[in-house]
């Protein structure tokens, strides 16, 4: 036996006994940033003294890792943000069922998967922002007004590249139909004051710099603007209050279906919908509480109560590519 | 001697070939793609997408070459040929835009230049609100950005071309009757032209295998589609076949270039130039000293004085102790990076110098192709190869030695990583080494083996000694662009190794440019010292 081969046996030795030795440890992929989970990551360690180690990446990379490291996976968490992420994740099959009685009283049912694969965590709209000083609130109603010639040269969108968009259109296909839903994201397309833009906040700054009067966001993008600047001549408006509701969309996480702590993880994400994780999760990124008996922060309860969507939030994943098709044949690019 | 130059050749050639297998391994995943089709999605692409997209990557790839050579090549011509005021320091301060990363300037100019900017908003408060300008975020806007970041690829190459020509072949053609520009055009121009044509074709491959700077635009690449049709149909697998597609036209684009480039190969003068060849004085020189100063102002000057006031403007909040880990990572993992993929580069130039077959010369080649692919079709292939060689031979042999459910040990490893970066930087090391290697004359090592030298020592003593400054300029090259490295260094990270420009990913994936400042400036800092040693270490002997 070689001197390498040697080597190479007592390092698999040695590896394996370190393995043997290790404490209670968690290990997540997420697609939520860093900074948006690391606070819950840290007290959740302080209190229980679970070491949680993860990494971050964008939600497809994550998956095709997941995918490949199959069986092998060290990953017992997948957090993403958006319902059509998760529900790819369980069509791929990468997540495991979780019955838990305390997600289930915690977590309204439009917004966990229907077989219990995933839930959600937290949850943003996407609505209408608006010039305060160019736009009479009154005069909207409705995402799909939006594309009135009313509005020509005067809309702002990000661009159809994002799963927050894909979500918006998936929802519509589902409610009005696709040949409607066709006809307004052409208006909306014709409307366009200026190229889409990669991101909300851009999208933001843009309509308090006059360069367009309404577009359409998360909310938790405005609610950064508007801590940085009080004063800021923007507003959010809650459309489509006397139909459907405020498209709502959510971040959330599944245990995946290889996790080596099954049972630490599902304890993880049952205290994530609890008040105290719940408060963290959600006012790091100025969103509302997924938990519905936890009030949203002072900010975010201060743009007014609205009536949310209460489509399946699975659609998203249903028609992503039924809507991103339509994206692109009306020039959302 | 005829038994050792055979064995020498084999180990050549075994080197050549194995350093192309390594390369091809995560490529092959490419070819296997290939087994099914999606007709839906490629439907799709074909009928709306495609014509769009390839006038758009074709635009933008001409866009950004023209730029590339002009400014390259004229900054370059000005710093070596000329004498001006400010020239000395000029002549590395210009270099200093390789430091920055694409993504990050294009993020500063469109925070600096759109309509809610503050330039804009300025002209506005005194034109009056309906003054409208330029859009920044356009076609001409994109290929600025992108020019502005790779012509430092060009100036740094063709400035190394233009020092090394001797000063008697100009002084021969001024004595002919050529006036400076002919000589120029009919001399030091065609002499320069490999290097040229190297640093263009590093920035054409940047070109195309951007994602960051081209998605902060919203312009829609070949390779903008290649992520959209991963991150939005989800289908890998359509993703790895447009991705071998882009490959394809690589390969052709870099095969024309050798051939139109022929085997002209110019060694260097026996005795470099000393001091410039023309003095410019008056307006001539103060315009030549205000055109590169404006380069290197809009480059480089402004974006990290945007970068400095948001940093101010928005509090160092993030500044905490794991900021320090991350540093660190970044630049241990640059080090090393460098370290290997130079190493390997060299082998294989050496390879294609010592036994010049074709075989040899398209392994070599191969090889090379890495930096062309977008960062993340890249690290799938390389991450299917590790995931296989996990799932089927180490858990199994570990799990027979006794482990208990261990973890994969190649995919999120450092190695892996590290090998990702060696896949994907190895034509920007090649490139140097190449141009160092070609100044040796033959005679040398001829001279060395008739002189009783085996390989290895002429190898040792000839060989490596005059390659040194290429090999100088290879490393700072692989380090400056692993610690501007993105997609692949998100994806196959170990745990807890999170670099800079993971933070920049982090912070402006939701939008928080401003907040992504300190990352920013902080990746720029790190790759200036590398940037100035290089320029001035050249300076002083062409490399």
């Amino acid at each position: 036996m070689s001197v390498f081969s040697k080597a190479a046996v007592i390092g698999l030795a040695l590896s394996t006994v370190g393995g043997l030795a290790q404490a209670k440890e968690l290990v997540v992929y997420s697609s939520r940033q860093d900074h948006l989970i690391k606070p819950v990551f840290d007290l959740y360690q302080e209190k229980t003294g679970t070491e949680i180690k993860f990494i971050t990446d964008s939600e497809a990379p994550l998956m095709a890792r997941l995918k490949a490291e199959g069986a092998n996976t060290p990953a017992d968490l997948l957090i993403t943000v958006d319902a059509g992420n998760l529900w790819q994740a369980e069509q791929q099959d990468l997540l495991r069922e979780v019955k838990s009685d305390v997600i289930e009283a915690n977590i309204p049912q439009q917004y966990r998967s229907a077989d219990d694969k995933w839930t959600g965590l937290s949850l943003r709209a996407r609505t209408i922002a608006y010039s305060t000083e160019r736009v009479d609130p009154a005069t909207l109603s409705t995402y799909e007004a939006l594309a009135d010639s009313e509005w020509q040269g005067r809309l702002c969108l990000r661009t159809a590249k994002k799963v927050y968009n894909q979500s918006l259109t998936a929802t519509m296909i589902e409610t009005l139909g696709a040949e409607p839903t066709a006809k307004v994201l052409q208006g909306w397309v014709d409307n366009l004051a200026t190229p889409v833009f990669p991101d909300d906040t851009a999208l933001l700054q843009s309509i308090a710099a006059g360069q367009c009067d309404v577009g359409i966001v998360n909310t938790y993008y405005f609610g950064r603007l508007e801590v940085a600047n009080p004063e800021i001549p923007v507003a959010l408006f809650w459309p489509n209050q006397k139909d459907r509701g405020v498209h709502v969309n959510i971040s959330g996480a599944g245990v995946t279906r290889y996790a080596k702590h099954p049972e630490e993880a599902i304890a993880f994400l049952e205290w994530l919908t609890t008040e105290e994780a719940q408060r963290v999760f959600a006012d790091v990124n100025q969103e509302f509480p997924a938990n519905e008996s936890i009030e949203p922060s002072q900010e975010v309860a201060s743009w007014g109560d609205f009536k949310a969507d209460t489509v399946n939030i699975e659609v998203a994943g249903r028609r992503q590519a039924e809507a991103i098709m339509m994206m692109d044949r009306v020039g959302w690019h | 001697m005829p038994h050792r130059s055979i064995a020498d050749k084999r180990r050549w050639r075994l080197v050549a070939y194995s350093a192309a297998v390594l390369v091809l391994l995560p490529l092959l995943v490419l070819v296997l793609s290939w087994g099914s089709l999606d007709m839906a999605i490629w439907t799709h692409l074909l009928h709306t997408q495609m014509a769009r997209l390839l006038s758009n990557t074709l635009i933008l790839t001409l866009g950004v070459t023209t730029g590339v050579v002009l400014l390259g090549v004229s900054l370059a011509w000005l710093t070596s040929m000329c004498e001006f005021p400010g020239r000395r320091w000029l002549d590395w301060a210009l270099m200093l835009p390789f430091a920055i990363p694409a993504y990050v300037l294009a993020f500063v100019m469109i925070g600096l230049l759109d309509f809610a900017g503050p330039l804009q908003t300025l002209l506005r408060g005194w034109l009056g609100s309906d003054f409208r300008m330029w859009s920044i975020r356009s076609t001409g806007g994109v290929i600025l950005v992108l020019v502005l970041v790779f012509y430092p690829y060009v100036y740094m190459l063709a400035r190394g071309a233009f020092l090394a020509q001797g000063r008697g072949l100009m002084d021969a053609a001024r004595v002919l009757g050529h006036t400076p520009w002919q000589a120029f055009w009919r001399v030091a121009l065609p002499m320069a032209r490999p290097a040229i044509g190297a640093g263009a074709a590093l920035a054409v491959m940047e070109t195309l295998a951007d994602f960051g700077a081209v998605s902060v635009f919203n312009y829609d690449t070949f390779t903008t589609a290649i992520y959209k049709t991963w991150y939005g149909f989800l289908s890998l697998q359509t993703a790895t076949q447009l991705a071998s597609l882009l490959l394809l036209f690589v390969l052709v684009a870099l095969y024309a270039e050798r051939r139109a480039q022929g085997s002209k190969r110019f060694p260097g003068a026996d005795r470099p130039r000393q001091g410039a060849l023309y003095r410019l004085s008056g307006i001539r020189a103060w315009l030549a000293f205000g055109f590169c100063l404006l380069v290197l102002g809009i480059a480089f000057i402004i974006p990290v004085l945007q970068l400095l006031y948001w940093l101010i403007s928005s509090g160092k909040t993030d500044f905490d102790s794991r900021y320090w880990s991350i540093i660190r990572n970044t630049l241990l993992l640059g080090c090393v990076a460098a370290l290997a993929t130079v190493t390997v580069a060299l082998l294989l130039v050496l390879a294609r110098r010592l036994q010049p077959l074709r075989r040899v010369r398209s392994a070599v080649a191969l090889a090379n192709l890495g930096y062309a692919l977008p960062g993340s079709v890249l690290a799938v292939g390389i991450m299917f190869a590790f995931s296989f060689a996990d799932n089927q031979l180490l858990i199994p042999l570990r799990t027979w030695l006794g482990a208990e459910n261990p973890a994969p040990w190649l995919l999120g490893s450092l190695f892996a990583l590290l090998l990702a970066y060696l896949i994907r930087f190895m034509a920007v090391a090649s490139g140097p080494l190449d141009t160092s290697l070609a100044r040796i004359r033959p005679a040398l090592p001829e001279a060395a083996h008739s002189l009783g030298h085996t390989g290895f020592s002429v190898l040792w003593r000839i060989y490596l000694p005059l390659l040194l400054p290429g090999i100088l300029s290879a490393a700072l090259l692989v380090f400056v662009d692993v610690l501007k490295e993105m997609p692949a260094t998100l994806l196959m990270r170990p745990f807890g190794w999170d670099t800079l420009a993971v933070r920049i990913y982090g912070l402006t994936a939701e939008g928080d440019w401003p907040r992504a400042a300190l990352p920013a400036l902080s990746l720029v800092l790190a790759g200036l010292l590398p940037v100035i040693v290089l320029i001035r270490r050249s300076a002083q002997r062409p490399g």
